[in-house]
């Protein structure tokens, strides 16, 4: 073996796509070795599926129309999982930037929102797996999705765009977090907003304050569209109108203010 | 004489009412180590940040590598490497794999990018731990890793924030080897410390800031020089006496052989600390880490009874 080299060079400055990706594949690779969380978003929701539907399903489709509580609740578990899922992403950039890691980022020639791009791409992976297990486990207890190749496909890219903007405001949440610990309690919240909204009641069974939060909560009309599609229905356009434009609103809102927020970090 | 490396002029920098930086200039020279002496909340870490980009300055100027820091990152950042306070290393992966991340981020070439990280590891003793995610490894096994990821790149401009605070003095002793062997290469070294002893080790040139700026600068023996060199300190029931001594035990045995064994409680040959140099060149304890570096004060040779 010769020599290490120590002698002085200069680097190529300009950031590269490469960069993002190997940033990418640390995020993944660090999903990989967190097991416990790891198994955690996995089996939560498959174990909140088989409680709703098998605990409290009888009681609570005793006084619906809807023939099965399964058909009923499946959005409502996927958007539930999906958005702590997501809010995870807070605690890992918390962690980036109080452990340190995130100064190195910063100061070597790559750019740096390519750390923060890791952690989104690995959040929709996670998110990727955890819902098509939830899925999965709903086929085979009953759930009878009717919708077609085109229902699916709207259904996922809408719960994806969603995840997407739960991401980038735990992004956003994370960056301006004092800590991991501060970071994480946002992810608790996250996992009671679902409640408060079509997800697992219809609304309309709620005492009237809730019912009025519940109908502006945007889980709302995501879930409404999302169990629409794919029972195989047609949602409501201004349904679908009102689903798109919380994603997309929560999305920018999000992505401007993790923006701000890092530049200002400096 | 070649333009300096590093280059600040009036340097500011404040936090609402605390002004941090308050006009600090500093110049390092092409292959120099220089390092920043002073107590904690003196600018050390301020400066340090501001110059690898990831603070804006208030007001002045600083250049790196002929880089301005505020118009140019980019350049700056491809000409330096940062080793910070805090061992910026990815806990859930292993050694290698963080060394490997760093190389690809570094823009190495492909053929380097294979090799060197497997080389730092052995340069740093951490082959038979590269494959252990870093969560397992001691503070000194990090710190070294964190220290490797920043010599994969080459930098021109090697910077170290307090590299050894907190390790353990055999720790320290690698660390500074390795720090020389990389400005035998040619690299350029500034670094903060709070420790006299390690400026000593390492700098051609030592700054001492306190409160923002500059208050005296020269080599480590120009300052000890100021400072006085050692003294045996004796203890007697009436107070705390200094004797200075060039350390020489034939000094040293002559200062002892006038003392009264019965009147002294106990006597050390004590090196000049942080807290000597600051009292000499300010007249006053350097307050915030006073206790620490009483503590930090090196005994030679001690006996108590």
């Amino acid at each position: 073996m010769t020599a290490l080299d120590l002698t002085p060079r200069v680097a190529s400055s300009g950031p590269t796509t490469s960069d993002t990706l190997a940033l990418v594949g640390r995020c993944l690779r660090r999903s990989t070795r967190q097991l416990d969380t790891l198994l955690l978003a996995v089996a939560l929701p498959v174990m909140l599926l088989l409680m709703f539907v098998y605990v409290f399903g009888g009681a609570i489709s005793a006084g619906m129309a809807h023939a099965s509580y399964v058909d009923f609740v499946v959005p409502g578990i996927v958007l539930l999982t999906a958005g702590y899922g997501a809010s995870s992403t807070a605690v890992d950039v918390a962690n980036d930037i109080t452990g340190g890691i995130m100064d190195r980022f910063r100061s070597m020639p790559i750019r740096s929102t390519g750390v923060v791009t890791g952690h989104v791409v690995a959040s929709l992976a996670r998110n990727a797996l955890s819902t098509g297990l939830v899925i999965a486990v709903a086929l085979l207890i009953g759930f009878d999705a009717g919708a077609s190749f085109g229902g699916w496909v709207a259904a996922l890219g809408l719960v994806a765009l969603y995840v997407l903007a739960m991401t980038w405001i735990a992004v956003a949440i994370g960056i301006s977090a004092s800590g991991p610990e501060a970071a994480s309690g946002f992810t608790f919240v996250i996992l009671f907003v679902p409640y408060v909204s079509s997800a697992f009641v219809p609304v309309d069974s709620m005492p009237s304050v809730l019912e009025s939060i519940a109908r502006w909560n945007p889980v709302t009309p995501v879930a409404d569209s999302v169990r629409a599609l794919l029972l195989g229905h047609t949602p409501a356009t201004s349904t679908v109108l009102a689903a798109l434009a919380w994603c997309v609103g929560l999305l920018v809102v999000g992505r401007v203010s993790a923006g701000l927020l890092f530049r200002r970090a400096r | 004489m070649t333009e300096p490396i590093i280059a600040v002029r009036g340097l500011r920098k404040s936090y609402g009412d605390l002004t941090v930086l308050d006009g600090l200039d500093l110049d390092v020279e092409r292959g120099q180590v220089v390092a920043l002496l002073g107590p904690n909340g003196a600018g050390k870490t301020t400066t340090v940040r501001i110059l690898a980009t990831l603070l804006a300055a208030d007001g002045g100027t600083a250049t790196v590598a002929g880089h301005d820091v505020r118009t140019d990152p980019g350049a700056v950042r491809a000409a330096i490497s940062l080793t910070g306070q805090y061992a910026a290393v990815d806990d859930l992966l292993t050694g290698e794999e963080n060394l490997r991340l760093m190389a690809r981020l570094s823009h190495l070439p492909a053929d380097e990018r294979r090799t060197r990280p497997a080389r730092l590891l052995e340069l740093f003793g951490l082959t038979d731990a590269a494959r252990r995610p870093v969560k397992t490894y001691s503070g000194g096994m990090r710190r070294r890793l964190d220290l490797a990821a920043s010599l994969l790149s080459r930098p021109q401009v090697l910077v170290l924030d307090e590299p050894t605070t907190g390790l353990d003095p055999r720790s320290r002793g690698d660390l500074w080897d390795v720090i020389r062997a990389v400005v035998a290469a040619g690299t350029t070294v500034l670094l903060t410390t709070q420790y006299l002893e390690e400026a000593d080790q390492l700098a051609d040139r030592v700054v001492v800031i306190d409160h923002g700026r500059v208050i005296a600068q020269g080599t480590p023996a120009q300052l000890k020089a100021g400072v006085g060199a050692a003294y045996v300190e004796v203890v007697t029931a009436a107070g705390t006496e200094r004797i200075e001594t060039d350390g020489s035990l034939d000094d040293v045995a002559r200062i002892l052989s006038g003392l009264d064994a019965r009147e002294v409680e106990s006597w050390q040959v004590r090196t000049p600390t942080l807290d000597d140099v600051f009292l000499t060149l300010t007249g006053r304890p350097a307050d915030e880490t006073a206790d620490r570096a009483a503590d930090d004060a090196t005994p030679v040779l001690q006996e108590t009874r």
